[in-house]
């Protein structure tokens, strides 16, 4: 699989990401700066890391949507290429309109960092296919709380894009929500960090499976 | 020098300048400073810039060993972790501001410790914090904690860097001053650390990172001072952070030592440009001219002394090689950061401040920390306590749920949840158990981080209070598997011009010295907050300790959960040490006798007896004794492992007396373990066993859920 991590400046699980990637490929992923204008060719996987975009200044991933790789990463999605987003990821893909609704500050106002059990509940893509019934990730994020209209959550409902839920909703999210799918399936937006979860010293490997399962969706598909 | 207030006694005075102070500067230059100089003087010379009442103490501080790098002067500590690598630590007050204005204070200390240490080359890997607040009932605390614990994360998260430790108290005494003590450490090659010193003649100063405003203007000056009724009116000095320039700083900074252009580096923190401009000349024997019109700042019509003595945050100084002056350009363009050349090393021994042409400040640049006034204040011993009061037998499960429940020994997860302790993806241990645990990333090697003092002790005994608190520190790692490296000291005092409160320094500085020397983990780097007074009532003697660890590798950690059929071991003695302790602060509402007295050579022996028995592989759990004693101690485990424990014993004095010395430990193998302990003719006693659902101490029994409930609530309970 061949993999790219985006930086943006205040992006700080970008690290983190690539060792998560590279782990399960074997092979280093590419760097992507916020203001290159086209990424690299051949592309599998573009994955949008968590930290504080541009401060997260405006309103989070505002700014990092806007920016000159953000063109190339829409027409990447468009065309069917994977993205991920973890977390402030999550917000900059939502921002850049490749996935619905919005994350608002969490329900009780305060970050909130800790381990998280989820529910995965849909198997029906390229990232969750090779998981079990429940994941356990680590989440830290001070705007987590999904929301979109009932229309919008119907429609994620009724075409099974709800990717995750929180097992005991940590933020507020409509419907417990903790990551979602775009319409052609190949764009997940998610608070959780699994690339935190993926070594038994750090307290569990189910962000091994999650990497490793998407190394596996690829090769088989 | 037009435009500017004439020099006057009152303006003398509110720069924090005292007669014999100023008659110094007037002796030093042989003329009336300028205004500009004046402000100079007052930021070189204050408390928090000049160490000027403690530094005869400090001297005395053991801060050498092998493993040292570089020892105190410098932004941080440097210790040696092997493979040619180092760990770079500091611990830094941010009391005064944190209480005037608690998210902004708090949010800049963690900004200016986590400057320290990549100023020093090295990449942040850990932080900590150590938070004193008023007692809970006080109408500020609530707003305190919620705001501190609020601005602490709000900084480190965006930064991006793990918080894997820290305290929290509440005492009375901490009502008019809060305490807020940031710790940071960070990863660094042992042969590329950057050091303060500038180095040949003509160089460039080159200013990095944020533009100048009038934030902070006079903030060193405040922060030596003590608190009165015109408080609020020093908010103004109080400065604003930015992680996300803070974050591009160090990516930046890191960056651009890497290229090699970097001949010396100093952040700007406590009196900014003036601090680092005269740091830089002063350990380099070079003298500084700084051209104030090319300094980046964002508000209009700034004064040189405005510029001088600002505190605006995220800034860096350094001395450029000047034919790296584009390459070191072209790095923070891509960061999008200020990078201004503002001056150039000179050969004489002049600190010469040009705005515009004309010339606001020329000072001879040595004398202006080379001749800081230093004292030898006046001090006290403090006196002996008095033998603890009779302390009748207490109902053990009542005391129990009271401590396990309290504000100061409830779960700290309300305050860390806040944090994020995962970042960077090599957090080993998050808050909670005795040390915070890193990953030395890419290596098999972990660092364990943390935090100890307890003030109740050194305001009883300030020796044997600066000894408890590196010896806590030095059990906390133990417990944890790691080998003590080394410490940083951040030293919070009342007012030293009471000799009484100068006792208290004196008393607690050389209980530390000798401490850290017995346990081998000399201090590297330290910092000193002086007049932590409102209206005259100070706090209680804070010296906080940080501490670093090293695991080899993680083989060597050891857990902090129990198994079910663990024998339990008690390690060190019990006499039943009541004086100051926990039970008595907390169930009785007393605060008398004297603070345990410390054996050094027991701690050290102890100590070392952990790490090899668990190093033999007998070793399932352990945790250190300290507050609330073994009963505390035992409930801590059984919490840590979700399963009950059932102790031996009787009495208040050996449920909860706080002896020193003493481990908790889990094993499968107690015959080996307290045969290793005697073979080493050290105390050792089988007391008890892990299982079932409930903590039994002796005849007591107390439900796990009741002691989890208690527990958990502790804090959101009074805060949440």
């Amino acid at each position: 699989m061949k993999a790219a991590v985006i930086t943006f400046p205040g992006s700080n699980c970008d690290r983190d990401m690539h060792v998560g990637l590279q782990r399960a490929t074997g092979i280093a992923p590419q760097s992507v700066w916020h203001k290159d204008t086209s990424i690299p060719e051949g592309l599998d996987l573009i994955a949008v890391p968590g930290g504080f975009s541009f401060g997260d200044y405006l309103r989070c991933g505002a700014i990092a949507a806007r920016a000159p790789v953000m063109n190339a990463v829409v027409d990447f999605a468009k065309r069917g290429g994977l993205v991920l987003g973890v977390c402030n990821g999550f917000q900059i893909l939502i921002e850049a309109g490749l996935l619905p609704g919005a994350l608002m500050r969490n329900a009780g106002l305060k970050y909130v960092c800790k381990a998280q059990t989820l529910r995965v509940a849909t198997h029906d893509s390229a990232f969750t296919a090779g998981l079990g019934d429940t994941a356990t990730y680590a989440i830290a994020h001070h705007d987590g709380n999904y929301i979109a209209d009932d229309e919008e959550l119907a429609r994620l409902m009724g075409e099974d894009r709800i990717a995750f839920t929180y097992e005991g909703n940590p933020n507020g999210s409509q419907m417990d929500i903790a990551g979602i799918l775009s319409e052609n399936r190949r764009v997940l937006g998610m608070m959780p960090h699994p690339e935190r979860m993926n070594d038994p010293a750090l307290g569990g490997t189910d962000g091994e499976r999650f990497f490793n399962g998407l190394v596996g969706a690829l090769e088989t598909a | 020098m037009h435009n500017e207030p004439a020099i006057s006694p009152d303006l003398i005075a509110a720069h924090g300048l005292n007669a014999e102070e100023y008659q110094r500067i007037l002796d030093l230059i042989g003329r009336e400073p300028s205004f500009t100089e004046l402000g100079v003087f007052s930021a070189m010379w204050n408390e928090h810039c000049s160490y000027k009442s403690s530094k005869k103490w400090l001297r005395t501080l053991p801060t050498e060993g092998p493993q040292v790098i570089c020892g105190p002067g410098e932004n941080a500590g440097v210790v040696d972790i092997g493979d040619g690598q180092a760990v770079v630590f500091k611990m830094e007050s941010h009391n005064h501001p944190s209480y005037i204005e608690p998210y902004q204070g708090a949010a800049t200390g963690v900004g200016g410790i986590l400057r320290d240490v990549f100023t020093m080359g090295a990449r942040p890997i850990a932080a900590m914090n150590a938070l004193s607040f008023g007692r809970v009932d006080h109408p500020k605390t609530r707003s305190l904690v919620n705001g501190v614990v609020e601005g602490v994360g709000g900084y480190g998260n965006a930064f991006g860097v793990p918080t894997v430790g820290g305290e929290l108290r509440f005492h009375s005494a901490y009502d008019g001053n809060c305490l807020v003590n940031a710790f940071a450490a960070g990863l660094a090659d042992a042969d590329k650390i950057f050091y303060s010193a500038a180095s040949g003649v003509g160089m460039p100063v080159v200013y990095l990172g944020a533009k100048t405003g009038r934030d902070g203007v006079g903030g060193a000056t405040m922060a030596s001072a003590e608190f009165d009724d015109t408080i609020e009116d020093k908010r103004p000095t109080v400065q604003v952070g930015d992680p996300f320039t803070e974050k591009r700083l160090m990516e930046a900074t890191l960056e651009l030592m890497a290229t090699g252009a970097v001949i010396s580096i100093q952040d700007m923190g406590a009196a900014g440009l003036t601090c680092s401009a005269v740091e830089m000349g002063d350990k380099g024997d070079l003298g500084v001219r700084l051209d104030l019109e090319c300094v980046p700042v964002r508000e209009e019509n700034m004064t040189a002394y405005e510029m001088m003595l600002s505190e605006s945050q995220e800034r860096m100084l350094m001395v450029l090689r000047p034919e790296k002056e584009a390459v070191a350009k072209a790095v923070f363009d891509k960061w999008d950061l200020d990078f201004a050349i503002v001056g150039e090393t000179i050969a004489e021994d002049r600190f010469l401040i040009m705005h515009n042409g004309e010339v606001k400040a020329d000072l001879p640049l040595k004398a202006l920390s080379g001749t800081a006034p230093e004292y030898d204040r006046p001090w006290v011993e403090t006196p002996a306590a008095a033998p603890v009061g009779d302390v009748a037998e207490v109902d053990v499960a009542e005391a129990l749920l009271t401590l396990v429940g309290s504000a100061n020994y409830g779960s700290r997860a309300w305050v860390w949840q806040q944090y994020d302790t995962t970042v960077m993806a090599d957090t080993v241990r998050v808050p909670g158990a005795d040390a915070g645990v890193v990953r030395v990333h890419g290596t098999p090697k972990a660092l364990a981080f943390t935090s100890d003092v307890t003030p109740r002790y050194c305001r009883a005994n300030p020796f044997e209070g600066g000894k408890q608190a590196v010896a806590e520190a030095y059990r906390n790692l133990c417990a944890t598997g790691a080998t003590p490296l080394a410490t940083t000291d951040n030293l919070n005092f009342g007012n030293p011009e009471k000799p009484e409160i100068m006792g208290q320094l004196v008393g607690c500085i050389k209980g530390i010295g000798e401490a850290v020397a017995a346990l081998d983990m000399p201090i590297v780097s330290g910092n000193v907050s002086l007049y932590n007074e409102t209206d005259g009532s100070g706090i209680l003697p804070t010296p906080t300790i940080g501490a670093v660890g090293l695991l080899p590798t993680l083989d060597a950690l050891i857990a902090t959960a129990p198994t079910d059929g663990d024998t339990l071991v008690l390690i060190g003695e019990t006499t039943g040490h009541l004086g100051q302790s926990a039970l008595l602060a907390e169930l009785l509402n007393r605060e008398d006798g004297d603070a345990p007295t410390v054996n050094l050579t027991a701690e050290r022996a102890h100590g070392e007896l952990v790490r090899a028995a668990h190093a033999a592989g007998l070793v399932s759990a352990a945790h250190d004794l300290s507050d609330g004693g073994l009963a505390l101690a035992a409930t801590d485990m059984a919490l840590a492992g979700n399963i009950g424990v059932t102790l031996d014993g009787s009495g208040t004095g050996w449920w909860f007396g706080e002896d020193q010395a003493r481990y908790l430990i889990a094993t499968t193998d107690a015959d080996a373990l307290v045969t290793m302990a005697q073979a080493a003719g050290l105390p050792v006693a089988i007391i008890g066993k892990a299982g079932g659902d409930a903590v039994t101490l002796g005849t007591t029994s107390v439900s796990l859920t009741a002691l989890a409930e208690a527990h958990a609530n502790a804090l959101p309970a009074r805060f949440g």
